[in-house]
């Protein structure tokens, strides 16, 4: 089966971002940028279900700006074997993401689409849920496990008490979470093959999708900063602290 | 403006997260009302019209609702949610997972994990691993928003009088099914909610060293969390950690013990009101974000300070 794998471009993980002087948002010129880490579990997860011969075809999909090739050609590297980006300079809501997926998911018609749980740099966690609302399909949210038995798909998903098995009928979208997998390393050969892999690239024109939001971000600032703590010398002293200055315990 | 609330629960009881969530809706004013679906879920309705600032409660019992299927309980809540202002729900796994399908039915963008109420239409909310706040606003005809507890202070469970209303609409996809559930079974407060949280890191060594923490826990009656280290590293279940992916606590005292203090941990403790460290390396980030830093070998430490609390 056919499984499309959705990727975001974003600020590199161990990047302490920091706001714009003018509160438009945050500033990443010069800002390393990577894929994000919940994206590359799920195309860990694609290649993993290529290599059980459970896919046959991994298509990769990012909704980005042109810079966003480096990370499908990242994916590419993985395992994946084709890309679409679907190139847009703006910053769209995860509505216009999921929207621009449907299309994709329409043209190729998957029967699963894998994505992360969430983005690091919105920290949103609502496109797959969108593109599974949008498509009509079942969703496996918060995956830690996923195996795929005829045509429905078992997914245990880590929920805020622990863990809960749901069955979906396919083709039906997931979303990674942390513990899907180990996420592995693209070798020096498989990028350099990856460069020859077919990249397509279209406009949310040409999908014939509105990107049109009901969200404006009015101002982005820098949380407030915590005064500077002390060092006490002792856990004797520590615990004077807490009773008698902080009154917590 | 009505508001309708999305009640967390488990057929049984309302969960805390609820009074947080119509706190919420409170600042943002109107008339509040709160959607109970579920299956056997008749107490959890009464429990939610006794919450102060309800003026209905709409309980929606049917099989179909059972386990919170975001297939099934997602077009009830964009059913009967058309005609209100604002859908709010809290930021739980629940919560995540169900609402930002209502927001695609109803052609909407979400808003995410608000932490405060600007005005009816203009919320804040964290970005990058709450590195910075994001001030929002939306022109949306129903605002479909989740809200991160530790952001608003609960209303009064008690002290409401709202009437029970049941809505007969059933919405069964017929696409997904709940298999089953493995719930890790905990007599300490739940994480979320705690007044004090102790937390562990790759610090701890061992699962089994996790004991030091859960005795100091007992003595503070407190909740005991964990970094994503010591989760990935198999000390601990994944429900522990606290962190950008993980829960997001803000409790009275948080004690971080063997944790170096990665910005991902970060996102999930640093509202906390009071923060303690302890640790051996002098150098780790935690420090400075604690309050009170101690710098210590961890084993030595945390048998002392039981002793002493």
């Amino acid at each position: 089966m056919k499984v499309l794998v959705a990727i975001k471009r974003v600020v590199d993980y161990n990047v302490k971002v920091r706001v714009k002087a003018d509160h438009s948002s945050v500033d990443l010129a010069n800002v390393k940028m990577s894929m994000n880490p919940f994206c590359e579990i799920a195309v860990e997860e694609a290649v993993r279900l290529k290599e059980k011969g459970v896919a046959t075809e991994i298509v990769v999909v990012s909704v980005g700006p042109s810079t966003a090739q480096e990370q499908l050609r990242t994916a590419l590297a993985l395992g994946a074997d084709r890309a679409i980006l679907v190139e847009s300079a703006e910053d769209l809501t995860s509505l216009a993401v999921a929207k621009l997926f449907k299309a994709v998911v329409d043209k190729e018609q998957p029967q699963l689409v894998i994505l992360g749980k969430q983005a690091i740099d919105s920290d949103n966690n609502q496109t797959g849920q969108m593109l599974a609302a949008l498509s009509g399909y079942g969703q496996g949210t918060f995956a830690s496990k996923v195996e795929i038995s005829g045509d429905t798909v078992a997914v245990t998903r880590e929920v805020d008490g622990g863990a809960q098995t749901v069955s979906l009928k396919l083709p039906a979208i997931v979303t990674t979470d942390l513990r899907l997998n180990e996420p592995r390393y693209a070798s020096l050969p498989n990028i350099m093959k990856a460069k020859k892999k077919p990249l397509e690239v279209l406009t949310p024109d040409a999908l014939g999708v509105s990107t049109a939001s009901t969200n404006k971000t009015v101002k982005v600032e820098a949380p407030a900063a915590r005064s500077a703590g002390i060092k006490v010398k002792s856990v004797a002293e520590l615990v004077e602290k807490l009773k008698n200055e902080a009154k917590v315990i | 403006m009505t508001i309708l609330v999305i009640a967390e629960h488990d057929n049984k009881v309302l969960a805390p997260a609820t009074l947080n969530t119509v706190a919420a809706a409170a600042k943002i004013g109107g008339d509040i009302h709160v959607l109970v679906a579920g299956q056997g879920a008749g107490a959890v309705a009464e429990a939610a019209a006794k919450v102060a600032g309800v003026s209905k409660v709409l309980l929606a019992d049917n099989a179909a609702y059972a386990h919170q299927l975001p297939e099934n309980v997602a077009p009830l809540v964009a059913e009967l949610g058309a005609g209100y202002s604002h859908i709010l729900a809290a930021a739980t796994s629940n919560g995540k997972n169900i609402l930002p399908r209502v927001a695609a039915q109803l052609d909407v963008d979400q808003i995410s994990e608000i932490i405060s109420v600007e005005s009816a239409d203009t919320f804040k909310r964290p970005i990058y691993a709450g590195n910075a706040i994001a001030t929002v606003q939306s022109t949306a005809a129903v605002k479909v928003i989740t809200v991160r507890a530790t952001g608003f202070d609960p209303v009064a469970a008690e002290g409401g009088s709202a009437a029970v209303e049941t809505v007969s609409a059933a919405h069964d996809a017929g696409i997904s099914s709940f298999v089953g559930e493995e719930l890790a079974k905990s007599d300490r407060p739940e994480l979320t909610a705690a007044k004090i949280v102790v937390s562990g890191g790759r610090g701890m060594q061992n699962g089994d060293n996790f004991k030091h923490l859960y005795a100091l826990a007992d003595k503070l009656g407190a909740a005991v969390g964990a970094s994503r280290a010591a989760v990935d590293a198999g000390f601990v279940p994944n429900d522990m950690q606290v962190g950008q992916t993980g829960k997001i606590v803000a409790p009275q005292l948080y004690i971080a013990v063997g944790i170096s203090g990665a910005i991902q941990h970060l996102a999930g403790m640093k509202d906390s009101k009071v923060i303690v460290a302890i640790n051996k390396d002098e150098e780790a980030p935690i420090f400075q974000v604690a309050d009170y830093g101690l710098v210590a070998d961890l084993f030595e430490a945390v048998p002392e300070l039981e002793k002493l609390v």
